[in-house]
């Protein structure tokens, strides 16, 4: 259990996707302004982590392991996460309307988010258990919709500031970055 | 010829894809900790770039166009595959520290970016003109980064192996902050503030 919990907040805390890892920027400097996005986009990309982390689980242990075909696991990853999104986008369309026009379009964009592909390749290197795979893509998705609504209050602030005008829009949301992941370090004293 | 240095020299400063383009944060940010990182991974780059580039550009009227993603994933995947076992077998050491940065070239906006939006309409002359000319441009900047990071954050700077100088203040007491995630982002901040400023200069 404590080997769980220690997955889950170096994943979601220590580690966090975003600041420490730099896995899915795009969403982070590009969506963020609105929490509602935020928040909306946050979900979106844990559910298709958590959703990629067991089917790749199964792939991999039970196809590219007994065949010997681990090499294999980018282009099967790549194939199966952008199959998800989609299998994702037509169910939601059918049973919730709501929430489909909610995510809008970010749902497939996710495919093409690193911290989707991240999350499985980590699964395989860590060579975690399925349950394992599950607490680390939930603490990995937890954290990056963590960041994305911390960043989406500074955003809004942000907008009204008066900031030089060489730096307006990115290189200040990175300014941003480097002080939210500076906190984020002081985190890693917790395990 | 001609075309094919106007292609080539595009990629390098007036549309550089992490200054100028802002694509491709999430490797440049993270592997450019040491200037071999940098090294490894524009290597790597500029291999899945110019064969994606080559071989979509060669296929490019018999792929129907509303599979063209798909299939520009499965032929990115192929390059990434080979570098990464090409990596493995050879540079262990470099392969190691790079992590799962190297695969993750699958889903770099640079790679799909030019194929997308080059060399799926453009002859194959230009688009190994455009590649290279993008991948020399990642370099350029991923070497501006890593050299700042390298040289401030362990108060030297060593390229495989060779001691290249070592800072006089820094080299006792150096800035670990930036070889430290945060750092990257300051960095990275800084430049891109700088070459904005240049830029509003020069149109001025």
């Amino acid at each position: 259990m404590s080997e769980l919990i220690s997955i889950f907040l170096s994943m979601a805390i220590i580690n966090n996707f975003i600041l420490a890892k730099f896995l899915g920027l795009c969403p982070f400097f590009g969506v963020s302004k609105k929490l509602g996005n935020a928040v909306s986009m946050g979900f979106a990309v844990t559910l298709v982590m958590l959703i990629a982390s067991i089917a790749t689980w199964f792939i991999n242990n039970y196809i590219l392991i007994p065949f010997g075909v681990e090499y294999m696991n980018i282009i099967m990853y790549i194939l199966v996460i952008a199959s998800l999104v989609q299998m994702i986008e037509l169910f939601i369309k059918r049973t919730n309307l709501t929430l489909y026009n909610a995510l809008g379009i970010y749902l497939p964009l996710i495919t093409t988010n690193c911290a989707v592909l991240g999350i499985t390749l980590i699964n395989a290197k860590e060579s975690y258990s399925l349950l394992e795979s599950v607490v680390a893509s939930l603490g990995g998705g937890i954290g990056f919709l963590f960041v994305l609504v911390i960043m989406s209050g500074i955003r809004e602030r942000l907008e009204i500031a008066d900031t030089p005008r060489a730096m307006r829009g990115l290189p200040v949301a990175m300014l941003v970055g480097m002080l939210l992941g500076l906190t984020f370090y002081g985190f890693g004293g917790m395990i | 010829m001609n075309r094919f240095w106007k292609e080539f020299a595009k990629g390098i400063i007036i549309s550089n894809p992490l200054f100028i383009l802002a694509l491709g944060f999430c490797p440049a940010l993270a592997v450019s900790t040491s200037v071999d990182n940098a090294i490894g991974m524009s290597v790597g780059v500029l291999f899945v770039l110019l064969g994606s580039n080559l071989i979509v550009s060669a296929i490019r009227k018999a792929v129907p166009n509303i599979v063209r993603i798909p299939v520009f994933i499965v032929i990115i995947a192929t390059f990434v595959t080979v570098v990464n076992l090409i990596f493995h077998a050879y540079v262990p050491a470099l392969y190691e520290s790079l992590g799962i940065y190297l695969p993750l070239i699958v889903v770099n906006c640079i790679i799909l970016g030019r194929a997308e939006a080059f060399a799926s309409k453009n002859p194959v002359t230009s688009s190994i003109a455009d590649a290279l000319g993008v991948s020399i441009g990642f370099f350029l900047a991923l070497f501006i980064i890593s050299f700042l990071r390298e040289s401030l954050g362990t108060g030297s700077l060593s390229v495989f192996g060779v001691e290249l100088f070592t800072l006089p203040v820094l080299g006792e007491h150096p800035m670990t902050i930036f070889i430290l995630p945060p750092g990257a982002f300051l960095v990275m901040a800084l430049l891109l503030a700088l070459f904005r400023r240049i830029g509003v200069m020069k149109s001025e």
